[in-house]
């Protein structure tokens, strides 16, 4: 008994201060405390909380959610980037806009996304907030509620720090596809590829990279709303895993043309090509979270690309190729030089971790 | 036009490039030749570039055996997994754990238990040993020229007695002159690898002009560098010269680099070896001196191993390597073979030419 009292103290003295400080397992176990907790700490930060009779604030099994005409797109994403803090945003941010950007280029505007957070014990509170906080502006920014959330806490070194799930349903008239291009088709992209692979892996542990780069992550329903109304866009993708190079492989596969692009015309940051030169890995085989690629048929191209061009996250909106009935499923690269090579489906993203 | 000659300035300027495209369809040679570079990174930049696309027709340039991982032989394979399965720790290069051996790879072993660890350098191979000084740690040590001085450094440098090197080292000149006398393949030229030349010098090379009248060219690794260098070679073969001509003179010199040379010799002795696929080649290895025996772990250990050539069937890696076959000859190229699934060397190693072909869609009908 003697020796055991002071050791207790000490113990409780110590979780008083992880409780404040750091995610415990009661946070994430159904009790008074996890109440408090979603409360206090979750709830708030998100202003916008439902989407027709049953919200967030009923605390309820379920959202009912009220929906425009249209039909109904689903998509759902595990987000377990790493370090969850890279420049130009973090996981929260990514969270959404991931979710976001996979509707907006099945051509569907979001209506309501639902989060679950996957939280490791002992992950510091203040972290939380910050992901939480990103994740709520870019939502009231685009006027999206969240309709239902799940928080789980795992034990310490079941899960590295965090991970967010997130589910988003939308409404496309019609939906795109990434399979749609035709023959004739020009290619485009938003704007300037592989600056979020090329960011994380400069900020990742044991590099000591010092640049300027930012990682692109945005959300692009703003950019392809107007775009879409536009008319013309055949098929879209957003380039992440395995950036431009598996989006344009993939599109050719599908739809059984070939893709000639022009290596020049893709718009490349130099921080980005100096960063991939020294890594020699590819800017093409890198992820972007905030760019789409899109075949566009040849008579709405110029539209298109003035409608991408006057949206802020569209000014390096570019025409990189075109769509050919030459080597069905493959794209080819006339690189700078004026060389020509298949410009190959990675094997794997060579930054894992990304999204 | 021919101010081209004087050297390329912006290194990937596609006007320039144009120009040296046109040049080289001047120097267009009247019969087809076959211009061989023995250089991972010289092959990585013509397919990334897609060099070959711009060549004039009748032109073929082939990767010989310019991959280290993928001319080790199974031999010395077989002798770093039974080391490493006794107990040893053994450093290597990445990509060396992934080629298979007769049995098994280094992954595989390391899967079985084995402590095969990767490092970056011979002097980490080093702090590993100096970390772990109740273990035998050996270094497998794998490459040309130019990773040759940094095993010699360490070796010069009073490592721990428990440190010890498993030299797999190659010699690049031998090889060339191997790959001339060996059965008939007219090879019209050589472009010479840009960073072991750093080393050697352009003068290494005088021996495969003036005894086997085959020109050389020093090319260094930018698209501009190499079509400039191939240029050179195809005026020489044109105007029927033989010299050694250096296209990379910012960073390679006549009499290359005396310091890295000195240590190679100080630490090493040119001997016979075998390369993967091509068979014992004279004075094209390095083994260590007698003064640093105890550091040898040939000499150390004694591991009994087949020198024998293991091939899967079906597999064109040797004549991929001695410059008779391109990687889309095979008829496992990309089924079965591909670079998660390799089935010989040359698919394993980063700089093997079946492996940079199928990463970056090199093709020879683009």
């Amino acid at each position: 008994m003697q020796r055991v009292v002071p050791v207790r103290r000490e113990a409780r003295a110590v979780s008083g201060r992880l409780r404040e400080e750091r995610v415990t397992s009661l946070h994430g176990a159904g009790g008074e405390l996890m109440g408090r907790f979603l409360a206090e700490r979750i709830l708030p930060k998100f202003r916008l909380r439902s989407a027709g009779p049953i919200g967030l604030d009923k605390l309820d099994d379920g959202a009912v959610v009220g929906l425009p005409p249209g039909r109904l797109v689903v998509t759902t994403d595990n987000h377990a980037v790493k370090p969850f803090r890279f420049p130009g945003g973090d996981i929260g941010k990514l969270a959404v806009c991931g979710t976001v950007n996979d509707l907006a280029v099945m051509g569907a505007q979001p209506v309501a996304i639902t989060m679950a957070l996957l939280l490791e014990e002992g992950f510091p509170l203040a972290d939380l907030e910050t992901i939480l906080t990103s994740a709520a502006r870019e939502l009231v920014d685009l006027g999206l509620p969240l309709v239902a959330g799940d928080t789980k806490v795992m034990g310490r070194g079941e899960l590295d720090g965090i991970m967010i799930n997130t589910t988003g349903i939308g409404v496309a008239e019609p939906a795109i596809s990434d399979a749609g291009l035709r023959i004739g088709d020009v290619i485009l992209v938003t704007g300037t590829v592989g600056d979020h692979g090329m960011a994380l892996l400069a900020a990742r542990e044991g590099f000591h990279l010092q640049t300027e780069l930012q990682s692109d992550v945005a959300a692009l329903w703003p950019l392809l709303a107007p775009v879409l109304a536009e008319g013309g866009v055949t098929a879209m993708k957003d380039p992440t895993r395995g950036g431009l190079a598996a989006a344009l492989n993939e599109m050719a596969r599908k739809a059984g043309v070939g893709i000639e692009i022009d290596e020049e015309e893709i718009p490349i940051r130099p921080e980005a090509r100096a960063l991939s030169d020294l890594l020699g890995i590819s800017p093409l085989e890198v992820a972007c979270e905030g760019r789409a690629v899109m075949g566009v048929a040849p008579d709405r191209a110029d539209a298109v690309l003035a409608s991408l061009r006057h949206h802020p996250r569209g000014r390096e909106a570019r025409v990189i190729g075109r769509v050919t009935g030459d080597y069905p499923g493959r794209v080819i690269l006339r690189t700078g030089v004026g060389g020509r090579r298949f410009l190959e489906m990675p094997l794997g993203d060579p930054v894992p971790r990304i999204c | 036009m021919t101010d081209l000659l004087l050297g390329p300035f912006s290194l990937r300027d596609p006007a320039r490039a144009r120009g040296l495209a046109s040049l080289l369809q001047r120097y267009a040679p009247k019969d087809p030749v076959r211009i061989v570079h023995v250089c991972g990174t010289h092959e990585m930049a013509i397919a990334q570039h897609g060099l070959r696309s711009l060549l004039p027709r009748g032109v073929e340039v082939l990767e010989g055996p310019g991959c280290p991982v993928c001319v080790t032989p199974t031999g010395d394979l077989d002798r770093a997994v039974k080391l490493a399965e006794r107990g040893a720790i053994v450093c290597t290069f990445g990509d060396m754990t992934r080629v298979p051996g007769t049995r098994v790879t280094l992954a595989e072993a390391r899967a079985h238990g084995a402590d095969v660890r990767v490092v970056l350098s011979p002097a980490e191979a080093v702090e590993v040993a100096r970390a772990n000084p109740e273990r035998d740690v050996v270094f497998f040590a794998v490459g040309f020229e130019t990773t040759a001085p940094g095993t010699a450094a360490v070796l010069l440098d009073s490592p721990p007695a428990n440190f010890y090197v498993l030299s797999s080292h190659r010699l690049i000149p031998p090889a060339l002159v191997a790959l001339l006398a060996g059965p008939p393949v007219p090879i019209a030229g050589f472009l010479a690898p840009g960073h072991v030349s750093t080393v050697i010098g352009a003068r290494a090379y005088r021996v495969i002009a003036e005894r086997y009248h085959v020109p050389v060219v020093v090319a260094g690794f930018e698209p501009l560098d190499i079509l400039y260098a191939i240029a050179l070679l195809l005026r020489q073969v044109r105007e029927e010269r033989a010299e050694v001509e250096n296209a990379y003179p910012r960073a390679v010199s006549e009499e290359g680099n005396l310091r890295a040379q000195e240590l190679l010799a100080t630490a090493f002795a040119p001997s016979d070896a075998v390369w993967r696929g091509i068979g014992r080649l004279p004075g094209a290895g390095l083994s260590i001196r007698d003064e640093l025996a105890r550091h040898d772990a040939r000499r150390a250990f004694s591991v009994r191993v087949e020198e024998g050539e293991e091939k899967a069937p079906g597999c064109l890696c040797s004549e991929v390597l001695l410059a008779r076959a391109v990687p889309t000859d095979c008829p496992l190229f990309g089924d079965p073979c591909t670079p998660l699934s390799p089935v010989g060397p040359c698919m394993v190693g980063v700089e093997g030419a079946c492996n940079v072909w199928y990463r970056y869609g090199e093709r020879p009908e683009l």
